[in-house]
């Protein structure tokens, strides 16, 4: 689950991290009065959206008065932010947080992830703040400090204080540095993030280590331990449709094909969309309806690919283990009566209760197309579905 | 043979009188599989399903003798019932269970690292030595005993490989699911290594997919240390990058993981790599024929007239 900088701020703030001062806004005058309150020369303008690279699209501004803020802050509102990590048709800005300015002498890179190959938790740091890390772990992965974290003992001083040295930050600094690292790997473990990052970590001119961005996301499946973290879920960052599956417990990814396709299983799902692509088409989503889907789940699963403009056919690809063909196949005849299909469902079924399921989608006096296979299943529903582009 | 189960494995159920646990249960001494206990807290001294049940598993183990575990817990009790089987020495602990938190599976990991037990999973369909013992949720028709090794991150996907293999009449000695999570117990490198190791394991099929890079250190070590032939598929080329799809473990994340670098490390290697999941089994039978067509015809001109024809 992915949150908004403000709302990152403000649980690291709990922890004890230091972070600007400043407010979320949703109109220009709610900027305007922030800025007055700040009371600094200057204060910054920034776009929230789920998605890092803001600043260069033009979604982070400096205002050096309450009205510039305001004037900004409606310029930034309403703007459709496209940056890497958008896609290209970028997001929509509804909310921008005002924070003080600060007098900045350097920039820091700080996260903590999981490592998966040794399964700990990783502090990493770079004196390359502002950048993308990625691109510091292509050209120079010497830059990029990492500390692996035992979880029984957590961030001890001497790791941070190794991390804060490896920085080249002043003794005194150092010593801010400690509490400031180890405050960020009690959030990361007491909120169960899957990522904590800090680009950039900024030293102010007095010697200060500030958060001046923050990004954190936490592990869906830890959120049952979380309960309050329901109410920062932002609704508007996600795909609607995406959405609507959720409420169904179906693994759904929207992409821009024109085969639906629908699968058990999130393996067979990926490589559904894999021989799509192979046989000259190409996939609209990754939706898995997992293990022990019901026929009402079958049915929701049908009206979200239909909801979907592009779909120009749907493939539904089973493997029956826990999930029965028969039960399948009476979800797929329902939802084609139900919802009147009008685009053509090629149906390749295989494992338990096969038969019965294939017979069910026979006697149903419905056109559905019968594939052998994979592979015949894929290039059947290219074909109806408009073929290649 | 077989690598880590056969028809010595006696089995204790963690939740065996949950939904889950019974249907597979059921399931599983339908196939043959001994299962002798079940472990639910509060209702030892039962029995369910005509198998004893015990409140701990330590208990199960003294009274029983079971020498595996196979979980079927909801997630939040999940890596407790792992570390319980752990603590009782168990020397296989399978976790079929999907959706443990991350930070739990680091604490297990931890707890477990000079520990004598063997994780399988979590978030997988287990273990099958078809014909012998099959401890998971994988439909047991399927399966046919023979000699290829299968290791793979998906469930479904995997009986799709198994089903291609077997309508193909080509056997396996054992179908191991490692699991689609980030961190889990038994990686490729150990599944290959285990099949490297096991005389009746002739060719190996490895079904990744993209995340991590554990399919690269598999490769690295095919390419130093096997000669039984592999090939290997990896699932999400077409997967979008920064989007988790589906497993916890599935994601393109920093330019990392993606299908195109584990193929390159497994043609690298020398692996017989296909890219349609629907060439899985063909490719395979196409190596085996070729490989006892060689033996085949090197045996004529070399072998000793008593040497035993080689079992297939």
């Amino acid at each position: 689950m992915k949150i908004h900088e403000y709302q990152a701020k403000a649980i690291l703030a709990k922890f004890g991290v230091p972070v600007p001062r400043g407010e979320v806004v949703f109109k220009k005058d709610e900027a305007r009065a922030v800025a007055q309150r700040l009371g600094t020369p200057v204060v910054v303008v920034k776009a929230q959206i789920h998605a890092g690279g803001r600043g260069k699209a033009g979604g982070v501004k400096l205002a050096r008065s309450a009205d510039e803020a305001a004037s900004l802050a409606e310029k930034i509102i309403g703007m459709n932010l496209v940056t890497p990590q958008t896609g290209t048709e970028g997001r929509v800005v509804r909310r921008v947080l005002i924070e003080e300015g600060l007098d900045i002498k350097r920039e820091l890179y700080l996260s903590i992830l999981v490592d998966r190959a040794s399964g700990l938790p990783v502090f990493m740091a770079s004196a390359a703040g502002g950048m993308e890390i990625e691109e510091v772990a292509k050209d120079h992965p010497e830059a990029i400090l990492r500390e692996p974290i035992h979880p029984a003992t957590g961030l001890q001083p001497y790791q941070a204080r190794k991390l804060a040295f490896g920085l080249g930050l002043a003794p005194e600094v150092v010593s801010a540095a400690v509490p400031f690292f180890q405050s960020l790997y009690r959030a990361f473990m007491e909120t169960d993030a899957s990522l904590l990052e800090i680009n950039p970590c900024v030293v102010t001119g007095d010697g200060k280590l500030v958060a001046l961005d923050a990004k954190v996301n936490f592990d869906d499946n830890a959120l049952y331990r979380h309960p309050e973290f329901k109410e920062l879920r932002d609704l508007d960052e996600e795909t609607p449709l995406e959405v609507e599956a959720s409420k169904y417990k179906l693994n759904y990814i929207k992409l821009d094909g024109n085969v639906g396709c629908m699968v058990n299983g999130a393996g067979l799902a990926m490589a559904t969309m894999d021989i799509i692509k192979l046989s000259g088409g190409s996939p609209a989503n990754f939706l898995d309806v997992g293990g022990g889907a019901s026929e009402e789940q079958v049915k929701n699963a049908f009206r979200i690919l239909l909801s979907d403009p592009n779909v120009k056919g749907v493939f539904v690809n089973i493997f029956g283990g826990i999930l029965r063909c028969d039960v399948l196949a009476s979800g797929v005849v329902n939802a084609a009566k139900e919802l009147k299909f009008k685009v053509p469902v090629v149906v390749r079924m295989e494992g338990t209760n096969v038969e019965q399921g294939k017979e069910i989608l026979r006697s149903s006096g419905l056109n559905f197309t019968v594939a052998n296979g994979m592979k015949d299943g894929a290039e059947k529903i290219v074909k109806l579905a408009g073929g290649a582009r | 043979m077989s690598v880590l189960v056969d028809k010595s494995a006696r089995v204790v159920v963690q939740g065996l009188t949950g939904r889950e646990g019974s249907f597979h249960a059921q399931q599983m001494l339908e196939y043959g599989t001994k299962v002798v206990s079940g472990v639910t807290p509060g209702k030892g001294g039962t029995k369910h399903l005509g198998v004893p049940v015990f409140n701990t598993v330590a208990e199960a183990v003294h009274e029983t003798g079971a020498n595996a575990s196979v979980i079927f817990v909801p997630p939040p009790f999940a890596a407790d019932a792992i570390l319980e089987g752990v603590d009782a020495a168990l020397p296989l602990v399978i976790c079929i269970t999907e959706g443990i938190a991350t930070l739990d599976m680091v604490r297990v990991a931890a707890a477990m690292k000079d520990s004598k037990s063997r994780l399988i999973g979590p978030n997988c369909p287990g273990i099958i030595s078809p014909g012998k013992c099959k401890i998971g949720i994988m439909p047991g028709s399927i399966h046919k005993q023979g000699y290829v090794g299968v290791v793979s991150r998906s469930g479904t996907l995997t009986y799709e490989a198994v089903d291609q293999l077997t309508r193909l009449g080509i056997g396996q000695s054992t179908c191991i699911g490692i699991g689609g999570d980030p961190i889990i117990g038994t990686t490729f490198l150990d599944a290959v290594k285990m099949f490297n190791g096991d005389p009746d394991t002739h060719a190996i099929v490895l079904i990744g997919e993209i995340g991590g890079n554990a399919e690269e250190v598999a490769a690295d070590f095919i390419k130093k240390n096997v000669k039984k032939p592999v090939v290997g598929f990896i699932a999400g080329q077409t997967a979008p990058p920064g989007r988790r799809m589906g497993h916890a473990g599935a994601i393109i994340s920093g330019g990392q993981g993606t299908a195109a670098d584990k193929y390159k490390a497994m043609r690298a290697a020398g692996i017989h790599t296909v890219q349609s999941p629907a060439d899985i089994g063909s490719t395979l039978a196409g190596l085996i024929s070729k490989r006892d067509g060689k033996a085949k015809a090197k045996s004529k001109v070399k072998a000793s007239p008593k040497r035993k024809k080689r079992k297939r």
